[in-house]
């Protein structure tokens, strides 16, 4: 095949502006599938994909284009993953690509993930096309949308295409710009081989299946081939390109190419994204840069509601870590909810995610302790330990100072709402670093804030005092030194280690009156008082009580019918079998979840 | 062996009550009534030998039956069953629905205990309840029952009623202790599903039983100590308590619900009526026209076929061992003086610590519990929390 009929490329967009539609309506439109198979988002193949209008795993297809000067062209079309949480697969996806169609919402404009994407894009070095969508929406100001791609990303928007990926407009517009305004990928079949790694997918019959972007050299059936970064060896079984929805086999992959190959790899973690694939006699000198491991940013324990389902809990999250490299685990024990796991997600929507696979796969019923990030403790000996599990902690005595994780969070919001928004990163302890407007009445506020303040609720907090216009994004920006403390919470005087947090010790107030308040609403009242205190060291800073239950309501056994009376006790007893037992006190399960929803009220 | 028969009729329903009865004519119960006197016909012939120690005609409002109907009852019971000379024989009554000939009547049939349901002596909480009577109404009743003769009177008086303070009740059990009855049933309103009160104040419920606080009804804490208040009013007027909420004076208890605490066998006849019948308890069905229709064919000469071991039964289930086991605490316990370690052991030929130790011995520590001279009983705490500690009586699955 020739490499100048090649177009490799992804479609970047602010969540919700249409990119998984385009997607669909360009397979569509060339023709690779019939109407019958097209399914409402053939990307989108999980159903919690399509139920969250999000992707989470990126997939590619391969689409043939005969285009309007008579050629055919090879299309590969890599989705990416729209989420923050992902952004290193999003990065290694670009990576995979020559070029981006940049999506934007002909009625909102630019969005916070738009730029970030953008400037994704061009960090890649990809060339990005501008294509308006949903102009068919009465709102819709293309002139507007045009002006502010020109303005704020300073790209040639003029001529972009406005189309309607919803009812099919003007989609051709889009394939011709593919054609002409992208490049052709470059690159020699005959050099040492280097493949990038961008995605992969575990298979119970073939193993591990690695999508792969061939950057040099060919990728052949027979192979002998390692990754650079783990090590890993492997005889290539199986190479072959993206059907939609399907899996087609060829004998090679030659540069320039993407597509997939298999080589009964057991491990998912083998074969990481981002990493190199070379032949093992005749390697590159260098892999392909940019490889990183990624590692968890939240973390917390994941219990099985009913204790007997603990090595349930364990296959699922093992079958699910096949095929999710980032997820981590490790066993754990927690006096109040027994044996589970300690889990690690890359944000709180991976870890949403997963929880609800496992809830809904695994029919399994969780319980799931406070989020935390990792944090890094260092201590008068001299050592560093990083922190996930607050229980962890050592003795006050041994540390020396604690760091926590921070993020740079760009934050696009209408000028009525910069005031709130201010205060709101203000409250979470956010750093000003810059605004600027883009337009008259939109600015772009940009805040240095730990990523311990934004990962419960900041996004519905931002969302609820903006009313819904702002738009929010963030990236790692290492650690900072912290005055950092842990938060315990004591019911009947015991504490519970289940519900400790780390905290700022200046907030560490507030948040324990919160936690002793929630847990007052959740703990039902027993045969004797309880008291609820939240404590830092052995400094009790908030106190409530659950009052004793003093009376039930004497029931008449009217005419000898004593069924009635015994159903009242069952339920009495039934009621109980929900509860965790932590010393005389019985919690439900609940609770251990409510305090993660502080700020709801 | 023990009797109870239902008698499903009220002259109106009131506002809080779910048991089974409705507003049916004098036809109706006459129908019914012969009805009934069929089922006790059917059912005597099954317990041939069997010895009635109680009977009690509950409802609903039995005294609103018409004397003769009663007496059709009291004497095909007594015409079929063995019925002991010493028996008691129970029935419920309304204020309003009673006169000296219907009194005389009950008297001559053997009849000997009348529980009189007054439920408070404030005019405004009748009237809240949906009552049939006012205070002085039941003032009559009480009076043409003394002056028939009747010398074991239960009163019934509610506890927790919607804005019912400590004055509202110390007038109420002043008011009855005044008369000297020689039992009294106090119990908390329950705010029951698929009464008028449930609608007006099912958030109220829920409120009172998570502690907060009420519209109406009293806070969790204030029924508490109304609950508390009748206990140490009663006592100082002379009227032991021997059950949950049943106190006595004279000695003169319920000999009839002391029998459902005991597991004393009873049968249930009429209406959705329950029974205790060797190691099944069965209910009755509950719709009228089928009950009338069942009698009617036996009449025939034609027993419909059942599933169970009555026509009339709709449900009818094995007590197991450990259901037994089971009722034997939680209904044992509802006495003051509780359970018996030896007729534990009696009935079930096992000591009770091998069954129960760890719980009692939780209770005990836990103070809900103690025990004296062989018996097992629950201490005031434990009552005030009954629900709760009986439970722990039941076994997992």
């Amino acid at each position: 095949m020739d490499q100048s009929k090649i177009r490799n490329f992804c479609i970047v967009a602010h969540i919700d502006h249409g990119k998984s539609t385009l997607a669909d309506r360009i397979i569509q439109m060339t023709g690779t599938l019939t109407d019958r198979e097209m399914q409402a988002q053939v990307l989108d193949n999980m159903d919690l994909e399509r139920e969250r209008g999000i992707t989470i795993k990126s997939q590619a297809v391969r689409i043939i284009y005969k285009a309007d000067d008579g050629q055919e062209y090879i299309f590969n079309l890599i989705d990416t993953p729209g989420h923050v949480d992902f952004n290193y697969e999003v990065s290694r996806s670009l990576a995979a690509c020559d070029g981006a169609i940049l999506v934007v919402d002909a009625a909102q404009g630019i969005e916070a993930q738009t730029l970030a994407n953008v400037y994704l894009a061009l960090d890649h070095d990809l060339d990005v096309v501008p294509v308006i969508n949903k102009i068919d929406l009465p709102s819709a100001d293309p002139d507007r949308v045009v002006e502010e791609i020109e303005d704020v990303i300073g790209l040639e928007a003029q001529d972009a295409p406005r189309i309607s990926a919803k009812t099919g407009l003007n989609i051709h517009d889009v394939l011709e710009a593919i054609v002409h305004q992208l490049p052709a990928p470059k690159g020699d079949k005959n050099a040492p081989l280097q493949a990038l790694i961008f995605d992969s997918l575990y298979d119970p019959y073939k193993g591990v299946i690695v999508f792969c972007r061939v950057k040099e050299g060919t990728l052949k059936v027979g192979d002998s081939v390692k990754m650079m970064a783990t090590n890993a060896q492997f005889d290539v079984v199986e190479v072959g390109y993206f059907g939609a929805g399907q899996f087609i086999p060829c004998d090679e992959l030659p540069a320039g190419m993407v597509g997939y190959m298999t080589a009964s790899i057991k491990n998912v973690r083998d074969t990481r994204v981002g990493d190199t694939i070379t032949h093992t006699n005749a390697p590159a000198a260098e892999p392909l840069p940019g490889y990183k491991k990624v590692n968890p940013m939240v973390y917390c324990g994941l219990y099985p509601a009913d204790g007997a389902k603990y090595p349930d809990l364990r296959d699922a999250l093992e079958k699910l870590q096949l095929n999710d490299a980032a997820l981590q685990f490790e066993p754990e024990t927690s006096i109040a909810l027994g044996f589970g796991f300690r889990c690690g997600f890359l944000g709180l929507l991976h870890l949403e995610i997963i929880q609800e696979r496992l809830e809904r796969e695994y029919n399994l019923d969780l319980v799931t302790t406070a989020p935390g990030v990792v944090y890094r403790v260092y201590k008068t000996d001299g050592t560093m330990i990083e922190l996930t599990n607050p229980s962890n902690l050592p003795d006050p005595s041994e540390i020396e100072y604690m760091e926590e994780p921070m993020v740079e969070a760009e934050i696009m919001v209408t000028s009525e709402y910069i005031g709130a928004i201010m205060d709101l990163c203000q409250e979470r302890r956010g750093q000003y670093i810059s605004m600027e407007y883009m337009e008259e009445t939109r600015a772009l506020l940009k805040y240095t804030l730990p990523l311990n303040e934004i990962i419960y609720d900041f996004f519905d907090a931002l969302k609820s005092r903006s009313r819904g216009y702002a738009s929010f994004d963030y990236e790692m920006k290492g650690y900072m030194k912290s005055d950092l403390v842990k938060l315990d919470i004591l019911i009947n005087k015991e504490e519970v280690d289940a519900l400790s947090f780390i905290v700022f010790s200046g907030t560490a107030y507030e948040r324990g009156r919160k936690m002793c308040e929630k847990l007052k609403e959740e703990i039902p009242r027993h045969l004797f008082e309880i008291p609820i205190q939240a404590a830092v060291g052995s400094k009790v800073i908030a106190r409530e009580t659950v009052k004793a239950m003093r009376k039930d309501v004497l029931a008449k056994c009217y005419g000898g019918d004593i069924s009635r009376k015994k159903k009242l006790l069952e339920k009495q007893k039934e009621g109980k079998k929900r509860m965790r037992q932590v010393g005389n006190v019985e919690i439900p399960q609940e609770a251990f979840m409510s305090v993660l929803k502080l700020d709801e009220d | 062996m023990e009797l109870y028969i239902h008698i499903p009729f009220c002259v109106k329903k009131c506002l809080y009550c779910d048991f089974l009865s409705g507003v049916f004519d004098e036809k109706m119960q006459r129908r019914y009534v012969a009805a009934l006197c069929t089922e006790i016909k059917y059912m005597a012939a099954k317990y041939v030998g069997e010895t009635i120690t109680t009977i009690y005609v509950g409802g609903g409002t039995p005294s609103w039956l018409h004397e003769n109907l009663m007496d059709s009852i009291i004497t095909t019971i007594k015409k079929n069953f063995h019925v002991s000379a010493t028996a008691e024989i129970s029935v419920e009554c309304n204020p309003g629905t009673l006169s000296s000939e219907k009194l005389n009547v009950y008297r001559s049939i053997g009849i000997n205990r009348l529980s009189i349901g007054l439920q408070s002596a404030n005019d405004d909480e009748l009237k809240e309840l949906g009552r049939i009577h006012d205070y002085n109404r039941f003032l009559h009743t009480f009076d043409l029952v003394r002056k028939a003769g009747f010398d074991n009177v239960n009163v019934d008086i509610m506890t927790g009623l919607p804005h019912q303070t400590i004055e509202k009740l110390e007038h109420t059990l002043n008011a009855v202790t005044m008369l000297r009855p020689e039992h009294i049933s106090a119990y908390s309103l329950i705010i029951e599903e698929g009464t008028p009160f449930y609608d007006k104040y099912k958030f109220d419920a829920v409120k009172q039983h998570a502690g907060m606080e009420t519209e109406d009804l009293p806070t969790d804490e204030e029924s508490y100590r109304l609950y508390k208040f009748t206990m140490d009013y009663l006592a100082q007027k002379g009227y032991k308590r021997y059950e949950i909420s049943n106190y006595a004076r004279g000695g003169k208890i319920c000999k009839h619900n002391v029998g459902y605490w005991d597991r004393v066998p009873y049968i249930g006849l009429g209406l959705g009526a329950a029974s205790l019948c060797g190691n099944y308890r069965a209910t009755n069905l509950r719709d009228i026209y089928k009950y009338i229709e069942i009698s009617e064919s036996i009449e025939n000469g034609q027993v419909p076929s059942s599933e169970f071991s009555s026509p009339y039964y709709e449900t009818e289930d094995e007590v197991t061992r450990k259901d037994a086991m089971e009722e034997f605490m939680f209904l044992g316990l509802r006495k003051i003086d509780g359970v018996s370690r030896a007729s534990f052991f009696n009935m079930f030929g096992v000591d009770i610590e091998a069954i129960y130790g760890p719980i009692i011995k939780a209770l005990r520590n836990q103070g809900f519990m103690d025990a004296k001279e062989g018996r097992i009983f629950l201490t005031d705490v434990g009552i005030d929390v009954s629900n709760q500690v009986l439970a722990q009586f039941l076994f997992d699955d």
